[in-house]
């Protein structure tokens, strides 16, 4: 009875922290219709369209998304061979030189987005690389490579390597072998890994902010702007965000009940 | 090795090695010891650079002791909460102004460790063995959305919602509760309104790793202290939090580290009183241009982050392929 009594308050410190977490988003999405010069959902001042308008007159915004976009796309590029190609090599290893390598290649992850930039900024400017999103790029790789080698590693944990040995010994080649036995089993962890680098590299703001040079990425236009004065446009651009989110976030519910639901009927 | 030529070849295995030779030699080994000689560096117009002056020098780390300003120091009670009743003399030393926000940038990204931790240990307890697991998915996906919009937006939303004329002084307003607006963020010594950023922030990062450690505790081990007459207390304490050690442990190291090192947070989220060590670094870096100096900087960071995990890892007993999951 007691516990009964203890449970349900659990649950509802729960909901209570859910709705917490959700609240001030819908505050941010909500201030981008109100007529109000400064971002805020009260006091309401009528209805409007106006800072939607006002982004998408919004030219550094639209340059500023273009050039997170191409750095997003390069960092996915570098980053998911180079993250698969150090879980193979951290997963043949053993012992003493297995924690080392790992080490090193988790380092970067418990490293301060602002140390990774500075450094990246130094070591390139001795090679007379100046700034700019070529180094936002190498930067976020450092890090981001080693979340989609975890996550391939992870994957690895449950491949039977057996497979492997079995199309050698029936004459495939090494490259062949990899490419019809190893990366089809590591396609969910390569496609995750994916899309994790990719919104990983959209929200950078501490690497970028050091290495970026001139040039602006989405979040550091956004994050600068704030402190020029901000209008309500940040908060259609947040709406607009917030709502790609949640619209993905149904589709894969209504795609997981489905799934549920057809394999509730193949039990029955 | 030899394993590896076995399985991929010898192609395979050198494109994979060199591939993870470049990672870590020119994207992370290389940088950090760069950073790290530049540190001791001293700050030197161009054509100076090469010259007799340019030696080793501890001056940039030396800067963090010297300036010495007079910092009125926040006692609880005075300003902690506004309008509190009781009222302490103000103290007033004569330190390093540097090392006092580095100080302060520790104590707190400390304190918002401990509160998520606090917060979010019932949470995950109650996802993993209380929560119908039905209704789990909907609620982790739910949990997940602030996740996906990105940590500037979630900062960016408490920063219109604490505003002085903004959606909770008004709300609170109209309520008959307050009279008047109030500075949200000048709280707690001028941190609020950065605590509560921080913590709203980074709070998930905390909440997945205890979820997953806790995952994986058999329920029948909860059930046995039960029923051995353990009380809820003992329960939690001896069987329950031992075995979310890793989780802990991975979850503080990481909000610690993000709390720490956030620019967007202390930028956003600032009243007049507070300073952020990563506002000192940009300050070195974009304002005063001494890149050495920043250097230096940033390696203290570093080495304080780094600190950090050996301590938790100590701590709770764990290993380095615990805490990075």
């Amino acid at each position: 009875m007691r516990n009964k009594f203890r449970h349900s308050a659990l649950l509802i410190y729960c909901y209570c922290f859910l709705a917490l977490m959700l609240v001030p988003l819908a505050v941010m999405g909500g201030a981008a219709f109100n007529d109000s010069k400064f971002p805020t959902v009260l006091p309401w001042k009528g209805w409007t369209w106006r800072w939607f308008v006002d982004l998408y007159n919004d030219d550094t915004i639209w340059q500023a998304s273009f050039n997170t976009l191409i750095v997003a796309i390069a960092v996915v590029v570098m980053s998911v061979p180079i993250g698969t190609a150090g879980a193979l090599l951290v997963n043949s290893l053993k012992g003493r030189s297995r924690t080392l390598l790992y080490a090193l290649m988790i380092s970067p992850v418990l490293t301060p987005g602002a140390v990774i930039g500075i450094s990246t900024l130094l070591f390139w400017f001795k090679f007379n690389v100046p700034a700019g999103l070529h180094l936002s790029v190498f930067a976020q790789v450092s890090f981001i490579a080693a979340y989609v080698m975890l996550m391939v590693l992870a994957r690895l944990q449950s491949f039977d390597s057996a497979l492997e040995e079995a199309a050698l010994d029936l004459g495939a080649t090494h490259w062949q072998s990899l490419r019809r036995v190893l990366l089809p089993h590591l396609y969910p962890a390569l496609a995750a890994g994916s899309v994790l680098a990719f919104f990983q590299s959209i929200e950078n703001f501490n690497a970028t902010q050091f290495t970026r040079g001139a040039s602006t990425t989405l979040t550091v236009y956004v994050g600068s702007k704030v402190r020029t004065g901000i209008t309500p446009t940040i908060n259609a651009l947040a709406f607009i965000l917030i709502s790609i989110t949640v619209i993905g976030a149904l589709a894969y519910e209504i795609r997981r009940r489905r799934i549920a639901a057809r394999a509730a009927e193949a039990e029955a | 090795m030899t394993d590896l030529i076995q399985r991929y070849g010898r192609g395979l295995s050198w494109l994979s090695i060199g591939l993870t030779a470049f990672w870590l030699l020119a994207l992370v080994i290389l940088p950090y010891l760069g950073l790290f000689e530049q540190s001791f560096r001293p700050y030197l117009p161009v054509d100076e650079i090469g010259g007799p002056n340019d030696h080793y020098t501890l001056h940039n780390y030396m800067a963090l002791f010297s300036n010495p300003q007079d910092i009125t120091l926040c006692l609880p009670g005075k300003d902690t909460i506004p309008g509190s009743p009781i009222y302490l003399p103000d103290l007033v030393v004569n330190w390093p102004i540097h090392l006092y926000i580095f100080i302060l940038t520790i104590v707190y990204s400390s304190v918002v460790t401990l509160i998520v931790l606090m917060l979010c240990y019932p949470i995950a307890y109650c996802m993993a063995k209380v929560m119908d697991p039905r209704s789990l998915p909907t609620f982790f996906l739910l949990l997940v959305i602030p996740l996906w919009v990105s940590e500037l937006m979630r900062s960016f939303s408490w920063y219109i919602i604490l505003s002085l004329n903004g959606p909770l002084s008004t709300l609170l307003m109209d309520l008959g509760i307050l009279s008047a607006p109030v500075r949200w963020t000048w709280g707690l010594c001028g941190y609020s309104g950065i605590m509560v950023g921080l913590i709203y922030t980074y709070v998930l990062f905390m909440l997945f790793p205890v979820y997953n450690a806790m995952t994986s505790l058999d329920s029948n081990q909860i059930e046995a202290a039960e029923d051995l007459g353990a009380g809820w207390i003992r329960k939690h304490w001896r069987v329950i939090i031992p075995h979310c050690k890793p989780g802990i442990a991975s979850g503080s190291v990481t909000v610690f580290m993000l709390a720490a090192s956030s620019l967007l947070v202390p930028s956003l989220l600032a009243s007049p009183k507070s300073r952020w060590f990563t506002e000192v670094i940009q300050q070195w870096m974009f304002e005063s241009h001494d890149w050495n100096s920043g250097a230096a900087y940033a390696f203290l960071l570093l080495v304080v982050c780094t600190i950090f995990v050996t301590v938790m890892m100590k701590l709770f007993k764990v290993g380095l392929s615990d805490i990075a999951k």
